[in-house]
């Protein structure tokens, strides 16, 4: 059903294996080359992410996909390359103003705020909807504090959704690590991101975490239509969950449509068998 | 047994993310207050004010202030005597001239001048941290007490190099200069540290002061996450001048009277200031009155049991505070890093369960 990438024209949709409708496309990044001193982390890739779609990342260990997420979320510059989203050019942008665009995203070490609680951690995922200023703030006076009970309601949906209410509370520190990718979660999924990037949601986790995360990475996109662009490792999960995948190794691209058709490319195999490089 | 939250029932937001969600903390706050404005105002003698209430009130606002960009930003500062300084000037200029103006109106413009002040010498900040940062910080502290020592406008080219605080009136009654009843300062300061202790709990538990936290934790998760760096650690360092430069205010005005810079607001300010909120706790503003209570209380009871009580020189009893404060200090950072706010929180949460802790 599905066609190869490049058939596909930018503003057309498509309909998925499970026949879920796919949009255009949302991100799209162009020859995008990052070098850090000498050496070239992501060598000229072009791929697109589309509206609705789950979309992932896959190689071994140091081909680019985490430079990758990093150049999405604006926290590398790529030397060359452009980035497209929502059908504009994005100059040089600041992280924090890429999150207020609407990217949001996990981690692949954790990187939750350790001495602050659950609902605070979660909190802090809403700031783009939040801009009390600083005296409004400090008198807890008007805005401040009507801003801050409907960005609690939101939240505690959040929450809900992904069944953490009796750890509301709890500080961060004491969470088991299972629970605290978990939270992690809930707090991109607070900024109502239109595009979530996951790096590595189930690294670590155990079979019974693996489907539960699995279950709740495709309730985010069935219920909320979030995009989402994941890095992961474990394959079984990958051609589960994704409606296409992107391979890359040693920086370059080496594969990129849908999951059946990536399991049968000969380049991806290579490299994931490990063929020598000449 | 009477101390827990069974029954207790939040039925909105509001009610949930209150500062005292217990009803006995809540009772326990109020009864506070009212003694600290009702009654000791008519108790208090002038030796219970200049001895330990009126520089625990000042110190408190001072360590919150110093709380607010260290245990709640995480960005370490040096320079707390020298911003302090900046009050006491900006207040003294102000005075003298500006004799008309309330001088409550002199404090807090003070402490805008400190924020304005505090938030430049905060720019550093932006691309370093850690103990890069507070090197930077401690230029600021030398550099502003050789500022004031070294141009003589700020002392309005006295020729002692003091500043002195000339007779200010609240409502009818002198809260400055040397004729000011023990009370009025009691009050100056305890309107002070509340207003004080309201904004920062305030602040603290809103999205700026969790974008604070945020950069404490992680800064560069909280930057991918959508917090602004530049906006989070300026508001921080200007909050925190701003509570700084009050207690300077306070210090040179109220308590004081009379400053020369380099004895008020040397060095060793900073670190007292900074002293106090590793015993009171990093990132609590109960902390910061527990620890300037500790700093405050600890040489004068050292005094009375020291020289009152077995007949010390009293210089031996000044030596043997500089050695249990350092001890002390080495002793909350290895066993107690969050000081003695989460000994108290520790201590609530046990008796909540008590006496079934299972």
């Amino acid at each position: 059903m599905m066609l190869e990438n490049q058939t596909l024209a930018p503003s057309d949709g498509y309909v998925t294996a499970d026949g879920r409708q796919i949009g255009g496309v949302m991100m799209d990044l162009r020859n995008i080359t990052l070098r850090f001193g000498g050496v070239e982390a992501i060598k000229d890739i072009s791929f697109d992410i589309r509206e609705g779609e789950i979309r992932a990342i896959i190689g071994p260990n140091g081909a680019g996909k985490s430079s990758m997420l990093n150049v999405i979320s604006g926290f590398y510059v790529p030397q060359e390359g452009e980035v497209w989203f929502n059908g504009a050019k994005r100059p040089p942008t600041k992280p924090y103003q890429v999150a207020r665009q609407g990217i949001a995203r996990t981690f692949q070490n954790i990187a939750l705020f350790e001495g602050m609680s659950v609902l605070d951690n979660v909190m802090t995922g809403r700031l783009r909807q939040m801009s009390s200023g600083l005296f409004s703030q400090a008198l807890w006076w008007g805005k401040a504090q009507t801003e801050e009970v409907e960005n609690r309601a939101a939240v505690e949906r959040i929450i809900d959704f992904l069944e953490i209410q009796s750890i509301r509370k709890t500080p961060v520190g004491r969470l088991p690590y299972g629970l605290k990718k978990r939270v992690e979660l809930a707090r991109a999924l607070a900024a109502e991101p239109h595009l979530l990037l996951l790096d590595e949601p189930m690294a670590g986790m155990n079979v019974e975490e693996k489907e539960d995360m699995s279950r709740f990475i495709l309730d985010v996109n069935d219920e909320f239509g979030t995009t989402i662009a994941l890095i992961e490792h474990d394959m079984g999960v990958v051609m589960d969950l994704s409606d296409r995948v992107v391979v890359m190794d040693y920086g370059r691209k080496i594969g990129d449509g849908t999951p059946e058709e990536v399991r049968n490319n000969e380049a991806v195999i290579d490299a994931y068998l490990g063929v020598s490089h000449d | 047994m009477f101390y827990r939250e069974a029954g207790d029932f939040k039925t909105s937001y509001v009610a949930d993310s209150q500062t005292f969600p217990l009803k006995l903390d809540k009772v326990g706050f109020w009864v506070t207050m009212m003694v600290a404005w009702g009654v000791i105002p008519f108790v208090i003698t002038d030796y219970w004010a200049s001895a330990l209430l009126v520089p625990f009130l000042i110190y408190a606002i001072a360590a919150i202030g110093l709380n607010i960009l260290t245990g709640y930003c995480g960005q370490v500062s040096l320079g707390t005597g020298g911003f302090m300084a900046v009050g006491a000037y900006a207040c003294y200029k102000l005075m003298t001239s500006f004799p008309d103006v309330n001088i409550l109106i002199h404090i807090l413009l003070s402490g805008g001048i400190t924020a304005a002040v505090g938030t430049a010498f905060g720019l550093p900040s932006l691309r370093i941290k850690g103990f890069y940062l507070a090197v930077a910080t401690l230029a600021a502290q030398f550099f502003l007490v050789w500022l004031f020592n070294k141009v003589s406008w700020f002392y309005n080219y006295s020729a002692s190099g003091q500043i002195n605080a000339p007779e200010r009136l609240v409502a009818g009654f002198a809260v400055t200069g040397p004729a000011s009843p023990a009370w009025a300062q009691y009050l100056v300061c305890l309107f002070f540290v509340t207003l004080c202790a309201l904004i920062a709990r305030n602040l603290t538990r809103g999205s700026v002061g969790r974008s604070w936290m945020a950069i404490r934790d992680m800064d560069i998760a909280a930057e991918i996450i959508g917090v602004n760096p530049l906006r989070a650690k300026l508001s921080a360092f200007a909050v925190s001048s701003f509570f700084v430069g009050i207690a300077g205010a306070l210090f040179f005005a109220v308590y004081l009277g009379a400053v020369e810079v380099g004895e008020a607001f040397g060095i060793q300010k900073s670190f007292l200031v900074l002293f106090m909120i590793i015993i009171g706790g990093l990132g609590s503003i109960f902390g910061s009155f527990a620890g300037a209570a500790f700093l405050v209380l600890l040489p004068v009871a050292l005094k009375i049991v020291g020289v009152d009580w077995l007949g010390w020189p009293t210089d031996l009893v000044a030596h043997f505070q500089l050695v249990i404060v350092g001890a002390l200090i080495m002793f909350f950072l290895i066993k107690e890093p969050h000081g003695l706010a989460h000994i108290w929180g520790l201590a609530k949460e046990k008796l909540r369960r008590w006496p079934f802790p299972y």
